[in-house]
């Protein structure tokens, strides 16, 4: 392999990508617009939810109950009777419903303790699971309230000081930015190098290269090093200026660390583009498998969700993603600060899974050259 | 001719043509043409590439929408629609490129049943004509290989047998015999006459590079840049412009400014010694790809500067032969010698003395004419100070010192060609390999090339290697090799090869021996009558089905293609088969809200019963997995960062004491604050363990004085009482999977043809818009409901989510649903052209609104504004209400009926759009 070869070569696919306007604007919408919209347009969990309420006290307490929901985390609940609680729910229009029973006020005050009852739409996804937890602070705030003034002190004093470590506000606006700049670096590394390689078959320039004195090792390398510098400078000013400087997410760890990583990242996916490109063969077959890769690739890494929570052999066998560990190193050195020290095993993990498909691909590569 | 001498040439006119231009954006194509196209002879378009003839053809055939002018064809203005459809079972239209409107995954009689379809012929009709036709051309024996596994000549013989299923009465053919073999061609030409002395009175449009073929034509249209230069018959042509042959006759027509310097070319003779070097040597090289043999035993040397043609069909084993002398294939058998050396594959500096030009000007459309002569000089490992010198003699040398910061792409073919050959000779190669250098380019630039040529043999010594079509250039050669099918037929100079044969023309000679190797004279002459004669009842037949505004026969032509060509397209069937199984496996595990076996430790300073007490609370949930005990600060830090833990608690000192005797305490908790969702299921455990360990200890404490005040919040998760993700996730995926991937395939199989070309099958026959889109359609809602099956299936059984409701009520809305979104990958496909854009383009219009505004996160009725109004018009609002009434509410048609009509709207309002915004002719 001639060092020479592979940076001429490099340099004609960097031009290449320079002329392609399409995959430009990829690239800076992917690094740029992408992750900043990724922090602002988060929705929070609860929006504009939909609430009944059933109020057959008509009381002072329950009156203070309703007027304790109000948008923008709650619609303004609608009263309803028992009746339409049933059919509301059927079709879907409200995902709580909040029965107050009658005389629930007498009760309360005589030590009776009645019950009121949520009816939640657990068919709602998050609304509905995170939702019944704020209705319940929401109902027992007001009722506490009201009653401290009827009784004396009789809970413990015992106080649970809580505090989140990395992102104190647990700020959704911290975590989205960064989760998006890990699934940018690893979609255009695919599609990229990808394309790299169906251009030039489509235009039947690789077969021209071939009766050059370059050897089809030279070819995939000056694929692999141009495409992942590309990727690597955009995700590195990604994260200095959108990241930093534009969203203000503090970065805890070593950034420089973080860009190693992101190096052996790109090697393995780079080649897995190389791969992919040399099974699909046309433009149109690759954007079909990506859509069958990528995806996997990305929620079941753990970006999105955390691995613990998905079945036992769904983490085993992510752990054969170059992916997986990748988050793993990322969300470390970027949210927690680790060092290298603590992420070592993760660069090894990369480092071999990277020399696999390198080694795989190189094989499909010069089959794709007959 | 004979064929020709017996029709009457005035009998009357197939086509007018009124002063008809056609522009591609601001390339003008077509300028001002007025012709009167005989009836009932054979009437050429001759000139060479992009000079405006598929363009006129296609106007013809009503393959594209007129811009400007008027052509009537076959008795009518073919602009009018209506026209069109009653006239298009008379043309038939084979547009160019080699197999252009087949579908190479389809069998040969695949590819013409389906064109049968297309004009309703009804299945036994179809049988006997296709049985007929592939007699006639000598395709019979391959009824079964696939269109794109053919040989060119035979794709062609195909396409004709597509074209004449129908008995037209005009056939317009595009090029029909570029990148054919000479035996082939010849054997095209005669099954055209035989077929013209069959059928009395069709007209036969063609259009042609070789000019040679256009000898044989009764009439010629003589293009250049989007102009007629001259009409007439050959001999007419002949006698105006004082030639002897037609190539010289169209360099003749040709306007002054485009003759200057073309002189007669003519390359002197080579200089030969008894001393001679042999350059290149063949000896006995056999290539085998496992049971194939591309090359067999194939021997010859070729001494330094002699030009050596090699002469041959597509796939005939040149290009083989060729990497094979390069080094980069290594024989199977034999040896490749050059300059007296064996060739290494592995042996760079072999190369290094090798310059090749590819046939499809392989230069980098990206890099300027600068930068690609560079970017060789340095792959060829030239010094760095010598580079910028050569690529200046270079330029100069091959007339490229104007265009030296032009991108390739812009420049006329004759100048890339002269690049390309440049780029090859940047290097001072000793060989030079040219695989068919000149395909396409018009005469005088061909002239040129070759005088370039001659130039390099003759004065640099260059040995030259190189693969032609064209006979006149072959005859340029010094010597010629002709291959057929791996073997090496002839080899020596062609006039002594047309000696030997005693034939009249090279052309011929190459013929003869063609035909020597296959064993056969050609097939064509040998077949019987081929056609059931009637042609009187037929056309009436034709004409009475054309009238028919849909036609079941039709519409199933498209769908049994559609699903042949699914079933071997591997990627695209397993996307359309598993596809959204996968998605769902993936969303199903990936997307879990349940947040469990998260991983905390203690810190306990107080190591009392009360502390132990408080920490079992926590280790008993389900949530909650205890780990080793945190030893000090710095163990609790190392473990938090490196993501062990996901929850720390510190307890004081003194904290069972201060408990006991109600005095003020405080347990800290620290919580990994990285995934904020995660923190927050976290945080919310831990106060609601907290406070209900308080309670206890308050009862303990303080009896039922604690209980005043006290009430009870019941909450009751309805219709998932254990509130599980997956039943809460899995009906509302369902229909978003449902949405996008029968749409985006629905997309992708319209926008293919169009980007393949072979939606000029529906341009110029009389399938109609609503038979062409309902018969691509059918196999997805077909399949998409298979996926319905797999998908609940998967649901049940898999995801163990409980099915309550009513599975018929449920699989009808599905049918229903999946009708609905095929139906809009149709509406969207009339907008897009490309497939990646498709793809990317369905995802992206599917999925963003039918996530947001479906109810699938916030019910519809949480929605305001715009949100509002989409979420109300998109149909999976609907199916998601009907998917989880029938998975968790146990709800029936009386509950959901309200849902079903939506539904019921959108297939014909959907349907409606889509045959309004599908054009039946290129624009």
């Amino acid at each position: 392999m001639r060092l020479a070869n592979v940076f001429q070569l490099g340099v004609k696919e960097l031009r290449g990508l320079m002329r392609d306007p399409v995959l430009l604007i990829l690239i800076l919408y992917s690094f740029s617009l992408s992750i900043y919209s990724a922090s602002n347009a988060t929705p929070d969990t609860l929006n504009h939810a939909a609430i009944a309420i059933v109020d057959e006290d008509e009381s002072p307490i329950s009156s203070r109950i309703i007027t304790a929901f109000y948008p923008p985390y709650f619609s303004v609940p609608k009263l309803i009777t028992q009746a339409e609680m049933d059919s509301r729910m059927d079709a879907g229009l409200d995902t709580f419903a909040l029965d107050i029973p009658p005389n629930f006020q007498r009760d309360l005050l005589a030590g009776k303790s009645p019950t009121i009852q949520l009816n939640v739409d657990a068919t709602r996804m998050s609304q509905a699971f995170s939702g019944g937890g704020y209705v319940q602070s929401i109902v027992s705030g007001e009722i506490d309230e009201y009653i401290n003034r009827y009784r004396g002190e009789t809970s413990l004093p015992v106080d649970l000081v809580l505090r989140a470590r990395f992102n104190p506000q647990l700020d959704k606006g911290w975590f989205m930015p960064i989760s998006n700049v890990i699934t940018a670096i690893t979609m255009l590394a695919i599609v990229l190098t990808g394309a790299a390689l169906i251009r030039e078959r489509e235009h039947g320039t690789i077969e021209h290269l071939l009766v050059m004195p370059v050897t089809p090792t030279e070819i995939m390398v000056s694929k692999i090093w141009s495409m992942g510098a590309v990727v690597l400078v955009a995700s590195a000013l990604s994260l200095v200026i959108v990241v930093q400087g534009i969203l203000s997410v503090p970065i805890e760890g070593s950034l420089a660390l973080f860009l190693a990583g992101t190096a052996l990242q790109l090697f393995a996916t780079t080649c897995m583009g190389i791969f992919l490109a040399t099974v699909a063969g046309s433009m149109p077959q690759f954007g079909l498998l990506l859509m069958l890769v990528l995806l996997p690739l990305q929620v079941l890494s753990g970006a999105l969700t955390p691995r613990e929570s998905m079945p036992e052999f769904i983490q085993t066998l992510m752990l054969a993603a170059p992916n997986t560990h990748f988050v793993i190193l990322a969300q470390a050195i970027l949210f927690r600060g680790a060092g290298l020290s603590v992420v070592w095993p993760q660069f090894l993990a990369l480092t071999a899974i990277g020399a696999v498909f390198f080694y795989v691909s190189l094989r499909r590569f010069r089959q794709f050259l007959r | 001719m004979s064929v020709a001498a017996t029709r009457d040439a005035t009998a009357g006119t197939v086509a007018r043509i009124e002063d008809v231009g056609l522009s591609y954006g601001k390339t003008r194509a077509l300028d001002g043409i007025t012709l009167e196209i005989p009836s009932g002879c054979m009437v050429g378009l001759i000139g060479p590439d992009g000079v405006g003839k598929s363009s006129l053809l296609s106007l013809i055939a009503g393959a594209r929408a007129m811009q400007q002018g008027r052509i009537e064809v076959l008795g009518g203005d073919i602009a009018d629609a209506r026209h069109r459809r009653l006239t298009s079972p008379r043309i038939a239209f084979m547009p160019q490129g080699l197999g252009k409107n087949l579908y190479p995954t389809l069998s040969v009689f695949e590819n013409a049943d389906f064109f049968g379809g297309l004009f309703g012929q009804g299945a036994q009709e179809r049988k006997a004509r296709i049985a007929a036709l592939l007699k006639s051309t000598g395709l019979g024996p391959f009824a079964d290989r696939p269109a794109g596994k053919l040989s060119g000549g035979m794709k062609q013989k195909l396409g004709l047998c597509c074209a004449l299923i129908h008995d037209p009465d005009l056939l317009i053919l595009d090029e029909p015999t570029t990148g054919v073999d000479p035996l082939s061609r010849r054997q095209f030409w005669e099954l055209i006459d035989k077929i013209r002395d069959e059928r009395t009175g069709m007209s036969v449009l063609v259009s042609t590079a070789y000019m040679e073929e256009a000898a044989r034509f009764d009439w010629l249209v003589a293009m250049d840049a989007g102009r007629v230069l001259a009409t007439g018959t050959p001999a007419e042509l002949l006698e105006r412009t004082g030639t002897s042959n037609l190539d010289a006759a169209f360099v003749a027509l040709l306007p002054e400014e485009k003759r200057r310097g073309h002189t007669e070319l003519t390359i002197p003779p080579r200089k030969t010694g008894a001393d001679e070097q042999i350059a290149i040597e063949a000896d006995h090289l056999t290539m085998r790809f496992g049971d194939f043999t591309a090359v067999s035993d194939v021997s010859f040397r070729i001494p330094r500067g002699e030009i050596f043609g090699f002469l041959g069909s597509n796939g005939c084993g040149k290009t083989t032969t060729m990497k094979m002398l390069t080094g980069l294939l290594p024989a199977s058998e034999g040896t490749a010698r050059l300059f007296g050396k064996v060739v290494d594959p592995n042996d760079m500096a072999v190369r290094r003395r090798i310059g090749y030009m590819s046939q499809a000007f392989s230069l980098y459309g990206e890099l300027s004419v600068r930068q690609n002569l560079e970017l060789h000089a340095r792959l060829f490992q030239m010094p760095a100070d010598a580079i910028s010198e050569r690529v200046a003699y270079m330029a100069e040398r091959f007339d490229l010192t104007d265009v030296m910061d032009a991108m390739p792409d812009a420049l006329p073919l004759g100048i890339r060609q002269r690049l390309s050959l440049a780029v090859a000779m940047v290097h001072s190669p000793e060989i030079l390999i040219l695989d068919e250098p000149t395909s396409g380019v018009d005469p005088v630039a061909r002239d040129g090339f070759w005088e370039i040529l001659a130039d390099l043999s003759r004065k640099d010594n260059v040995t030259i290697f190189v693969s032609t079509h064209f006979m006149n250039e072959a005859e340029l050669c010094d010597r010629i090799s002709l291959m057929h099918a791996g073997k090496v037929l002839v080899s020596d100079t062609p006039a002594n090869i047309v000696k030997f044969r005693s034939a009249q023309t090279l052309e011929q000679a190459f013929v003869e021996y063609l035909e020597e190797a296959i064993g056969e004279t050609s097939p064509a002459a040998e077949a019987g009558p081929s056609q059931p004669v009637t042609p009187v009842a037929e056309a009436a037949k034709a004409e009475a089905r054309a009238r028919r505004f849909f036609d079941f026969g039709r519409m199933f032509a498209y769908t049994r293609r559609e699903t042949l060509e699914l079933q071997r397209d591997p990627i695209r069937a397993t996307l359309a088969l598993i596809g959204s199984l996968v998605l769902m496996f993936v969303i199903g595990y990936g997307i879990n809200l349940d947040v469990e076996n998260l991983s905390f430790a203690v810190l306990d300073r107080d190591d009392t019963t009360i502390s132990r007490d408080y920490t079992l609370q926590i280790a008993g949930s389900r949530y909650f997995t205890e780990k080793a005990p945190i030893t000090d600060y710095e163990d609790m830090d190392r473990r938090m960062r490196n993501g062990e833990l996901s929850l720390a608690i510190e307890i004081p000192p003194g904290f069972g004491r201060d408990v006991a005797r109600g005095r003020d305490a405080q347990v800290s908790a620290w919580i990994d604050g990285a995934m904020p969702t995660r923190a927050e299921t976290v945080r919310g455990y831990v106060q609601g363990m907290h406070a209900t360990w308080l309670s206890q200890k308050a009862r303990q404490r303080y009896g039922d004085v604690a209980a005043a005040g006290d009430y009870q919040l019941e909450i009751r998760y309805r219709y998932n009482p254990d509130v599980q993700s997956l039943i809460a996730i899995v009906p509302a995926v369902m229909p978003i999977l449902l949405l996008m991937i029968p749409s985006m395939l629905t997309v992708l199989s319209i926008v293919r043809e169009k980007e393949l070309g072979s939606i000029i099958n529906f341009y110029v026959t009389p399938v109609t818009r609503l038979e062409f889109l309902l018969g691509k359609q059918i196999p997805y809602i077909v399949l998409a409901a298979l996926n319905v099956i797999l998908l609940t299936a998967f649901a049940i059984f898999v995801f163990r989510v409980p099915f309550t409701g009513s599975f018929l009520v449920f699989g009808t809305a599905a049918l229903l649903y999946v009708v609905v979104t095929t139906s809009m990958g149709l509406v969207i496909s009339t907008f897009i052209n490309s497939q990646i854009a498709a793809i990317f383009g369905t995802a992206l219009i599917t999925l963003v609104p039918a996530v947001q505004y479906s109810g699938m996160i916030d019910p519809v009725s949480s929605l305001r504004g715009f949100g509002a109004v989409i979420g109300n018009i998109l149909p999976t609002t609907y199916f998601i209400t009907i998917s989880r009434g029938s998975f968790s509410k146990a709800l029936d048609f009386a509950d959901l009926g309200a849902a079903f009509l939506p539904l019921l709207i959108a297939v014909p309002v959907l349907f409606g759009l889509g045959v309004a915004l599908l054009k039946k002719q290129a624009t």
